[in-house]
């Protein structure tokens, strides 16, 4: 696998961005906010950390990314197609029928989806299950999972993090887009999840906390993670609509797809950044 | 009416005949898992604190390092038991029907079914024969609510030796399975030399006049039916529909083409349940009189399984009463 340099990797989130827009234009419908926060952190999953070979998509020692909060699927989307996994040209027909890139992902659709999600809540148990099944098999290979502050309302996350500590799976690396926003506005007003820190210390967790629009802090934050004996939750900050600022922090973008005004706009922004 | 019912009942045996005695389906479930455990090694267990209750004790003890115990947390117990599924195991998540699949639908239907993944969903507490527990123990949906799900396939066996082959024969089956399983004792009415095969009914009394076709252990009811119609001259064929779905149409359209009359028995709402099932196979290819003894849309409540049985109108004496109503349609 290629080495990339920090600026690379910046750069190549910046092009994920693009994609994003691209993708949604098109589809008319779809979240933009929270894709644009991550694509720093999935440039830097997919370009740097995670083992996998995207010809061998199945191959049973890879390293495994659980997306939980299946809404921002645009930037798994992309991240895999630059990735290797599939054509770019696919990326057109998101959300389109007969399309193999559904609205929130589906494991059976798209070669590199490791799980079905949607619903929220339910990613970190499936991870749980994933990391308890390489414990097993003692099979070095590591869990990923990406969830989101709002997802945090749901009981079942909780229910999850508990029987990781449990059953100390230090193999399970999750990463929190802390946004501070979910569909109908703030999280601090919708459901306050503050302080999630402490909460996931105390709940048995090694918690890492960082700002998940920095390349640099991303790195080090998944090698540290790397080397817990607990199981891990890294809290990153991020801005929801990241590089576009007409998106950002603005939670009517947590659910939206641009015009194709705002998206010309939108990438006009992304090209000057470079 | 009344009346009939009464002499009906003479003619069977003494109240709890088919609620007691026998084995459990559920112990059949937990003896199975133990042969399970050493035949294949990617089988895993999930519990969700009733690991005596469903009987899969048995199983922690022998395999502990392949038993995995959530809590009381049914949501997370199905998705645990996909993300291993997704690892390559072959996980049993146990617990009751009013907690999985009832309280764990959602993560039933997108963690399990859509993902297909290799998960066996196991209940062990469905019907009103739960019993003293209440009509919150008692499931009376769970067929309603798997049978509506793409890629589950619904199982409901008669007895301890046909769950102990059932259990067996889903884990050689790649995709989900949800297993319908009981608390209470019930006879034994399946052979150990019967076949087991998903989706195909087996026939357990031949008849002429009418088809019963039931599912679980309150086929032993109709099987009392049977004999004691033969009395009179009214010949049952008794069809054991151990898989709701996919079901075996062609054992079940072959009978009622001979017998030109159906009724269902089960112990679940007659609403999305057997009957439903049958209704739908009998309206799209062959339309005959049928009668659907099943709870009907009310909840249970405290009591001796047969208490109940005869309380909620699932027992022997109201068998006998769909039978002659729906001989008088034919």
């Amino acid at each position: 696998m290629k080495r990339y340099s920090e600026k690379e990797l910046i750069k190549l989130a910046n092009q994920l961005r693009q994609d994003v827009i691209e993708m949604l234009v098109r589809s008319g419908s779809g979240h933009s906010g929270g894709s644009l926060g991550m694509a720093d952190i999935f440039a830097v999953l997919y370009f740097k950390v995670l083992k996998f070979i995207p010809t061998k998509p199945n191959y049973p020692g890879r390293d495994r990314l659980i997306l939980s909060n299946g809404h921002i699927c645009p930037i798994l989307y992309t991240t895999l197609s630059r990735a290797g996994f599939f054509p770019l040209v696919k990326l057109k027909t998101l959300r389109k029928i007969n399309s193999q890139l559904q609205g929130h992902p589906h494991n059976k659709s798209l070669p590199g989806i490791e799980n079905s999600s949607g619903p929220l809540g339910q990613g970190i148990s499936q991870a749980v299950g994933l990391a308890l099944a390489a414990k097993m098999d003692k099979s070095p290979h590591r869990i990923f999972c990406i969830t989101s502050d709002g997802e945090h309302n749901e009981g079942q996350v909780w229910e999850a993090i508990m029987t990781a500590h449990k059953y100390k799976l230090n193999n399970l690396i999750i990463i929190v887009d802390n946004n501070g926003i979910q569909i109908d506005g703030r999280t601090k007003d919708i459901m306050p999840i503050s302080p999630l820190k402490t909460k996931y210390q105390s709940f048995g967790w090694r918690v890492l906390e960082i700002d998940g629009n920095n390349i640099k802090q991303i790195i080090r934050a998944l090698e540290l993670a790397k080397q817990s004996t607990k199981p891990v939750a890294i809290i990153a900050h991020t801005i929801l609509g990241k590089g576009v600022n007409f998106m950002e922090n603005n939670y009517l973008w947590h659910g939206q797809a641009p015009s194709q005004a705002e998206a010309t706009e939108a990438l006009k922004q992304l090209r000057n950044a470079i | 009416m009344v009346k009939n019912q009464s002499k009906n009942n003479k003619l069977l045996p003494a109240k709890g005949g088919s609620t007691s005695g026998g084995k459990s389906t559920r112990d059949g479930f937990g003896e199975a898992l133990l042969l399970l455990g050493e035949k294949n090694k990617q089988v895993v267990v999930v519990s969700a604190d009733l690991a005596e209750s469903t009987r899969v004790d048995k199983f922690a003890k022998k395999f502990p390092a392949r038993f995995v115990e959530v809590g009381v947390a049914e949501q997370n117990m199905l998705g645990v038991a996909a993300g291993l599924a997704l690892g390559g195991k072959i996980p049993y998540a146990a617990s009751f029907g009013v907690f999985s699949p009832g309280r764990n639908w959602d993560q039933l239907r997108v963690s399990v079914c859509y993902s297909e993944a290799n998960v066996k969903i196991v209940s062990t507490h469905t019907g009103l024969a739960v019993g003293p527990d209440g009509a919150s123990h008692q499931a009376l949906e769970d067929i309603a609510i798997t049978r509506c799900l793409p890629n589950l396939i619904v199982i409901s066996p008669a007895d301890y030796i046909e769950t102990k082959k059932a259990t067996l024969a889903i884990a050689e089956h790649s995709g989900p399975v949800y297993l319908r399983l009981t608390r209470q004792n019930s006879p034994i009415i399946t052979k150990n030399s019967d076949r087991f095969i998903i989706g195909r009914a087996n026939l357990l009394v031949p008849g002429r006049d009418v088809t019963i076709v039931g599912t679980g252990p309150i086929l032993a009811e109709a099987l009392l039916v049977a004999k004691e119609l033969a009395k009179k001259n009214i010949k049952v064929e008794v069809i054991n529909c151990h898989t709701i779905k996919p079901l075996d149409k062609n054992t079940i359209l072959k009978s009622l083409q001979k017998t030109k009359c159906l009724v269902t028995v089960e112990d679940h709402q007659v609403a999305g349940g057997l009957g439903s099932a049958l209704a739908e196979l009998l309206a799209e290819n062959y339309p005959v009189p049928m009668e659907m003894v099943g709870v009907r849309d009310t909840f249970g409540e405290s009591g001796q399984p047969d208490e109940l049985w005869d309380k909620y109108k699932i027992s022997s004496p109201h068998i006998i009463q769909a039978i002659l109503k729906v001989l008088k349609r034919k």
